[in-house]
Formats: C-alpha cells, sequence, structure tokens
C-alpha cells in the first residue's frame, strides 16, 4: 500500500492489473520460449506463422479452464487429480511432470549462461551465482518483491516489435502465411511444430496458474474480471511471439536460413538496434531466464507435495517440509548443474526440453478434460461444448504429430543402421 | 504385530471365498456405519461378476491376507447408503483434518485392528496412514504380493493419525448428520492454528468446517484468518443467518472490518439477521473510514466514573467479562463520559478496595486520539508512548472507542 502511494498513477494501474494469468503469461516466455520462436523464424522463415492463431486458441482455452477450475472447486489442479483419478495416477503423472520441467530448469539456466556468455562471462561463473542466488530469493520469501521486478523487465519484449518494425520485413508475406497452414512430413519441421506449441501452453504453467488463482482467493464471483486478465496476458504472449518470428525470419532467414546455434546468432534479430542489439538481447533473455527459473522450481515442488500429500510451503523450516525442500533444491542443482557439462549443446537442449513440454502436453489436458466436465465437481460451470472441442482436436493433433516424429526418427535410426550393415 | 493388523490398500482387492471355499468375489470397499459404531467396518462390498454383494460384519468367518472366508453366505445386493462411510469412496486421497497434529493431511492408506469377536473376525479402523511408508505401500499394491511389501515396508518409519483424531470434510449438511461429523475435535485447537488449517482447504471444506463449529470458535476463528477478503469470502458462502451467528461473536471491530469487504447485498442481508445491540455497535463502526482510528477502534471497554473506587472497577470488569482476556487498561470518564485518565490494569492489585481510581492513575494526561485520526500517527502513538491500547475519542471528547496494541502489529505486517 505505501509503495502505491509513492509511484506515478500508470505504473499503479499496471500493477493492480497484473494477476495470475498475465504473470503466467509472461513467464510463458522464458528461455524456450525466446528461442524456440527465434528457431522457428530462422530456420524456416515466415512458413510457421500459421501455427500462432491455433495455439493463441488453445492457450486461452486451456488456461481459462485452470483458472475456472481453480476459481470453482479452491483446489490446485495436483489436489484434483489426487483426489479424482487416485495416488498412482498421480504418482505416475508427477513423475512425467518433474522430468518434463527439470528439462525446463535446464533450459533456463542455459538461456541464463548463453545470455551471459555474450559478453564473456564463462558459464561457470554465471550459472552457479544464479542458481544460488534464485534459491535464496525464493527461500528468503523476497520473491514477490522481485516479482514486480521481472513483470517490469518483461517491457523488454517491446524490443521485438520496435526491431521487427524497423528491419522492413515482408508484411504481406508474414500475414499470408499467418492464415496458411503449411504441412511438411520432415522431423526437423514437425519437431519444431511440436516444440512450438510446447513452448507456448507449457504443462507447468497449468499448474503454477491454477495454484496462483487458487492462492489468491479468487472465487467464482470474482472469476469474470479474471477471465478478462487471462485472455489478455495470453493475446499479449502470443503477439511477442508473433514478433519474434518475424524478426528472426527477416533477419536471418532472409539471408539464408540456418539453424541458430548460440545467442549471438539469435541476438541478430535485433540488428537494427545496431550496438544495442546484444545488450538488448542479453537483458531479455537473462530477465526471462531468472524469471522462469525463479517459479518453475517452486511451482514443480508445490504441485509434487501437494498431490502426494507432502507438506510444503517456503515459511516451514527444513525439517518440517523435507520433500518440498529436496526436491525444489534438487532441481535447481541438477538443473544447474547439467548445464555445467563441458561441450553441453545449450541451445539444442533448450529447443529438446520445449519438445518434451509438446508431447506432456496431450496427458495433461486429457486429465484436465476429464476433470472441468465433472458435473460434481464444477456445477453449472462445465466446459462448454466448444472448449471440448477445442482442446480435444488439440490433444489428438498432437499426439499425432508425437507419434509421426518418434516413427520418422526410428525409422531414420533404423534405415542408417541399415545402410550402415549393407555397405559392409 | 503384524497379524492383527490389516490396511485397507490389501484389503481392497482381496478374495472373498464362500462356504466350500469358492471364491465368489474380490473386496471393492468397506463401509462404516458412524451411527451404529464408530470403528468397526460394519459391511464389505464384494464385487462379483455384474454387481456388488453387501457382506455384513457378522456374515465374516476369517479374515486374513490369503482372503476372506465367510460363514454365511445369505448375501444382500448392494444400495448405495447414505448413512455409510466408505473407506475407498470417500476416505482414500482425500483431505482430512488431524486435530492432534493440527493440520490438514491427504489419507494414503488405513490401517485396521483384526479382532476375534464372538467366534469371527472383525475389522476396527485403527488410524489414518499418510507419509511415505503409506505412499510406497499403495504404489507397489497389486504389482508385489503383500507380504513382500510388508517386509519391504518396514525400513520406513511410519507416519498415522489415530482415528479419534481424524475429522473428515464433508460439505453436505445433511450428510455430516448421518456420518455424526460433528467438528467437536476442532474446537480444542487454538483459534489461530484453526485458521492456519481453515486457510489450506477448499471453499467447500471452510463452509463445512464453518457450518459445523461453535459459533464462538467459529468467531474467533475468523478473525485470526489472515486476509479480509478470504474471511468475508467465507461468511459470503455461508447462510445469513449462520454468518450473523458468527459475526454476532466477533469483537464490532473485526466484524466491521470483515463486513466492510463484503459486497452491499451480503452485507446488508447478515446484519439484517443480527441481534439489534451487536448490529449497531458493528454500524457505528462502519461508518467510519478504514483508515482512520474510528475505523480500527474497537468500541468494547471498560470505563468506570473518575469518582469511583477499586471495588467500583471491579465490578465493571466483572459485568463485562467477555474482555477480561485482552484487559490492559481501565479508563476514567467524568460525568459526560468524557475521557479523563487512563489506569493500567494491573495497579488495582496494589491497593485496598476502598482505594479512589483517580490517585492511582496519576497525573500523566492521557494520550488520546480523535475519530478522524490518520492510521499512520496512530501506529506512532503506540509506538512512542509504549501503549498496549490506545484510546479514541470524539469531537466532544467523549470516549467512544479503543484501538489495541494487536491491531497495530498486524496493521504493520501487512505493510
Amino acid at each position: 500500500m505505501r509503495l502505491a502511494e509513492r509511484l506515478p498513477r500508470p505504473l499503479v494501474i499496471f500493477f493492480t492489473v497484473i494477476g495470475p494469468g498475465f504473470i503466467t503469461a509472461m513467464v510463458d516466455n522464458d528461455a524456450g520460449g525466446i528461442y524456440t520462436y527465434s528457431q522457428a523464424g530462422a530456420l524456416f522463415g515466415y512458413m510457421l506463422l500459421w501455427t500462432l492463431p491455433p495455439i493463441a486458441l488453445l492457450l486461452v482455452v486451456t488456461q481459462e479452464m485452470n483458472a475456472r477450475m481453480g476459481a470453482v472447486t479452491g483446489k490446485g489442479l495436483s489436489d484434483l487429480i489426487r483426489e479424482e483419478f487416485g495416488l498412482r495416477t498421480t504418482f505416475a503423472l508427477m513423475t512425467l511432470l518433474v522430468v518434463a520441467n527439470l528439462t525446463n530448469v535446464m533450459a533456463n539456466f542455459a538461456g541464463v549462461a548463453s545470455a551471459l556468455e555474450l559478453f564473456r562471462v564463462s558459464r561457470y561463473v554465471s550459472v552457479p551465482i544464479a542458481a544460488v542466488a534464485v534459491w535464496f530469493l525464493v527461500v528468503k520469501g523476497t520473491y514477490h518483491s522481485v516479482e514486480k521486478i521481472f513483470l517490469f523487465a518483461c517491457v523488454t519484449y517491446i524490443a521485438y516489435i520496435i526491431a521487427a518494425v524497423l528491419i522492413n520485413p515482408d508484411w504481406e508475406a508474414s500475414a499470408l502465411a499467418s492464415v496458411r497452414p503449411v504441412v511438411r512430413w520432415d522431423p526437423v519441421y514437425l519437431t519444431m511444430l511440436v516444440g512450438l506449441v510446447g513452448t507456448s501452453v507449457a504443462p507447468w504453467m497449468q499448474f503454477y496458474l491454477q495454484a496462483a488463482v487458487v492462492e489468491k482467493g479468487v472465487t467464482v464471483k470474482e472469476y469474470a474480471e479474471s477471465r478478462i486478465e487471462v485472455i489478455v496476458g495470453c493475446i499479449v504472449m502470443v503477439v511477442v511471439a508473433f514478433f519474434i518470428i518475424v524478426a528472426c525470419a527477416a533477419a536471418i532467414w532472409q539471408k539464408g536460413p540456418r539453424e541458430i546455434a548460440s545467442a549471438s546468432e539469435a541476438a541478430e534479430a535485433l540488428r537494427p538496434f545496431g550496438e544495442y542489439a546484444y545488450l538488448l538481447f542479453c537483458a531479455g533473455l537473462l530477465n526471462a531466464s531468472l524469471f522462469a527459473a525463479s517459479i518453475l522450481p517452486l511451482s514443480t515442488a508445490y504441485s509434487v507435495c501437494e498431490g502426494l500429500g507432502f507438506e510444503s510451503g517456503v515459511n516451514k523450516r527444513f525439517r518440517e517440509a523435507p520433500v518440498f525442500y529436496w526436491l525444489y533444491t534438487g532441481l535447481i542443482v541438477i538443473g544447474g548443474a547439467v548445464v555445467l557439462i563441458p561441450g553441453f549443446p545449450l541451445v539444442r537442449m533448450i529447443l529438446l526440453s520445449q519438445v518434451v513440454n509438446g508431447v506432456l502436453l496431450p496427458l495433461v489436458l486429457v486429465f484436465m478434460l476429464r476433470l472441468v466436465n465433472n458435473a460434481n465437481l464444477m456445477h453449472e460451470w462445465r466446459n462448454p461444448r466448444f472448449y471440448n472441442v477445442v482442446a480435444w482436436v488439440a490433444v489428438f493433433v498432437l499426439i499425432a504429430m508425437t507419434v509421426v516424429l518418434v516413427g520418422s526418427s526410428v525409422r531414420g535410426m533404423f534405415v542408417s543402421a541399415t545402410s550402415v550393415a549393407s555397405s559392409q | 504385530m503384524a497379524d492383527t493388523l490389516l490396511f485397507l490398500t490389501e484389503l481392497i482387492g482381496m478374495r472373498v471365498f464362500d462356504l466350500k471355499g469358492r471364491r465368489i468375489g474380490r473386496v471393492r470397499d468397506a463401509g462404516l456405519l458412524p451411527r451404529v459404531d464408530k470403528v468397526r467396518i460394519d459391511q464389505f462390498l464384494v464385487g462379483g461378476e455384474w454387481n456388488w454383494w453387501s457382506v455384513r460384519h457378522d456374515q465374516v468367518g476369517t479374515i486374513s491376507l490369503d482372503g476372506i472366508s465367510l460363514r454365511d453366505e445369505q448375501l444382500v445386493p448392494y444400495h448405495d447408503d447414505v448413512w455409510m462411510l466408505r473407506m475407498a469412496r470417500d476416505l482414500l486421497d482425500q483431505q482430512i483434518i488431524d486435530a492432534k497434529g493440527r493440520k490438514v493431511v491427504r489419507v494414503n492408506d488405513v490401517t485396521f485392528d483384526l479382532k476375534r469377536v464372538n467366534g469371527h473376525d472383525e475389522l476396527h479402523v485403527l488410524e489414518v496412514d499418510v507419509g511415505m511408508r503409506s505412499i510406497f505401500r499403495r504404489l507397489c499394491q497389486g504389482v508385489v504380493p503383500p507380504r513382500a511389501v510388508r517386509r519391504m515396508m518396514s525400513g520406513i518409519a511410519p507416519n498415522s493419525i489415530r482415528w479419534e483424531f481424524c475429522n473428515i470434510i464433508e460439505p453436505d449438511p445433511q450428510r455430516r448428520l448421518r456420518l455424526k461429523i460433528d467438528m467437536k475435535a476442532l474446537e480444542s485447537i487454538h483459534p489461530a492454528d484453526l485458521a492456519d488449517i481453515v486457510e489450506e482447504l477448499s471453499h467447500e471444506g471452510r463452509e463445512a468446517v464453518f457450518e459445523s463449529l461453535d459459533s464462538e470458535v467459529a468467531a474467533e476463528t475468523l478473525s485470526e484468518v489472515d486476509d479480509t477478503k478470504t474471511q468475508a469470502a467465507i461468511l459470503e458462502s455461508l447462510d445469513a443467518d449462520r454468518a450473523a451467528d458468527i459475526v454476532e461473536e466477533m469483537s464490532p471491530d473485526e466484524a466491521a472490518d470483515v463486513l466492510a469487504e463484503m459486497e452491499e447485498a451480503s452485507s446488508e442481508a447478515i446484519l439484517g439477521e443480527m441481534e439489534a445491540a451487536e448490529k449497531t455497535d458493528v454500524e457505528e463502526l462502519l461508518e467510519f473510514d478504514e483508515n482512520s482510528a474510528g475505523g480500527l477502534m474497537n468500541s468494547e471497554f471498560i470505563a468506570v466514573p473518575d469518582t469511583g473506587t477499586v471495588a467500583d472497577a471491579i465490578r465493571v470488569i466483572r459485568e463485562n467479562e467477555e474482555q477480561v482476556d485482552s484487559l490492559t487498561n481501565v479508563f476514567l470518564v467524568d460525568g459526560a463520559g468524557r475521557l479523563s485518565a487512563a489506569l493500567p490494569v494491573g495497579r488495582l492489585f496494589l491497593v485496598d478496595p476502598t482505594a479512589l481510581l483517580k490517585p492511582l492513575a496519576g497525573e500523566d494526561e492521557v494520550v488520546a486520539v480523535p475519530v478522524t485520526e490518520r492510521r499512520k500517527r496512530v501506529e506512532e502513538l503506540v509506538d512512542k508512548y509504549n501503549l498496549m491500547s490506545l484510546p479514541v475519542v470524539d469531537e466532544a471528547g467523549v470516549l467512544v472507542g479503543v484501538v489495541t496494541a494487536d491491531d497495530v502489529i498486524s496493521m504493520l505486517r501487512q505493510d
């Protein structure tokens, strides 16, 4: 309250509008997001822009379902899954979630490493410092004050919008590409597709958003305002994604399509800013990575502990909530340590982590759909038919893509094995 | 020890044999009838091929890890019984309140005591299992044979809550009645701890708890809930008359804070159901801006005429015994009700009952604030003069309320 009296009015409004939906959407653009969108633009130009409207739709639908479930039941997603589907199912899902989230934590520390490597800071310095800083920030309870700083720093995404405009891309081509679906059957393209969905609609976000809505104490009465805030957040996120892809398409793909292998190549997209390009990119990436690295391990630990019935909470002593603290610390330590392995392909792993998200997503969606359509649970707030259609179509498409992806990778390995054999 | 205990995870799926030793099905669930017996499993629900049978506890012969053998085959098809608490459906994986540990836990498993009564085996509910051991057991259920699981588990420490300390959270009031869920055990928990518990529950759970608790306990607990928004949400979920019962038991300043946070329609409805005296007290406080001394103050205080004696003061205190636990000062007022002095209550013990109050209060000018005073200034004064309670007066100097130190602490913590 005191802070509000000191800030200028526009900022006050900005902070009051911020709610769980908006925050989730901003954190969604973590290191994985930035690199995946950049890669999509650099490698395929405008070709993948058509995925954004369907992704936006899916994002809005899933986020809204989570916010609704949180407001109506007052329980988190893992609590609901535990109560409706039992311990074994919850345990299996939590294991998969921890694995997927661990890869995302890795991706974010990799983001920190690659951002600071732009300025010749060794990853062996940046990552441990970041890990320790994040750990203390959250455990000492000062996270909330810093959250405002993170959110405010998200304003750096505007740099992409400005860069995209300054580069003068082919607006007509990008507009056309946004509505013309292109499907290529090669593994690289499909991987990119799954990664794009995975980074926009990450499973960990579903758990985080519902828990944030519950913690905020949103009830059915206030839900209508929350819903608007959720939708606004999703739209903002997709708009930023659009401009990242366009900026990279114009700056990199135009010159010759290639994979992004390092932060310096990704920063090319901000070239119109001249010598500030690298600085802006580093700032944006660093902010996004630290923001996500603060939220992700914590959210995972909370989800798992709630689902399995362990004590949780940063306000508890280590002795009182051992599983929670071990899990939280473990995610940060392992996430950071893996990144420090010599020769670790930073960008490749970041992209892979988003593909893992995309593979796990259909499973989480299925659970969510079963829950949100349960009349006992949701009373008159069950899903309208439109939502169910969108979500189920997404589930099937994602599963199909994953199967094809795995199939073609296996076939690739098989083919190369037989060709090696036959050449003997 | 191992042979007199049985776990729910072992019971579910256990084979059931008839008099000739033929298998007739597997146990699907077990039911307790709280109105008949609080711990004895009354019925076993056995899944046949197409339907479930209900096996009464006295129809069971023996129970062991190898299966249940019946001694009476007259079985009745199972019909859903609203008076029955089913172990797997209603208890497993649900949240319950641990009255002894003062927290909310999730049920992983249930431990039964296997007793031989009147020539047949019976199961009595002993404890509810939470924690690692029960998780491990649940995960291995059906995959690893029960005896092997028991051997493996012996290394992990058990973590259980005795059945008598378990409080089931049931949103439906009718069913609460039928299952004899009364939450009496919760009333012995300190309101602050109970508020912590309530904060961990879902909307339905909170409603269930506040509907069942004694009004006074409910009021104390509600005032200890951290966030006024949550307090308001809880009250809004209750019926207006039940909410009014609770609000009446709260101190007027806290009641005013919560009602101010609610929507007009809801707070009007609750005020409408309240008794006249309490209602006026709260309405007076609602008039004040929440950030002024008037909005912070409590209109309950002990005021004694400044011409009185210690005996008079003690008499007034006895007439207002509900304020005793938080009493720090007795205020002296003149004939018109204007504040003249503040007397720390401890001083009453130093002299005879016949002693006059005025000299006891001393010469220091009493520190007081007008109802319109800003919150920050109130905080400063409480700190500067080391006050436990700061009197509040109106334009005429008449004592109208008191701001207590604990309210100031709560406000400072929220900043």
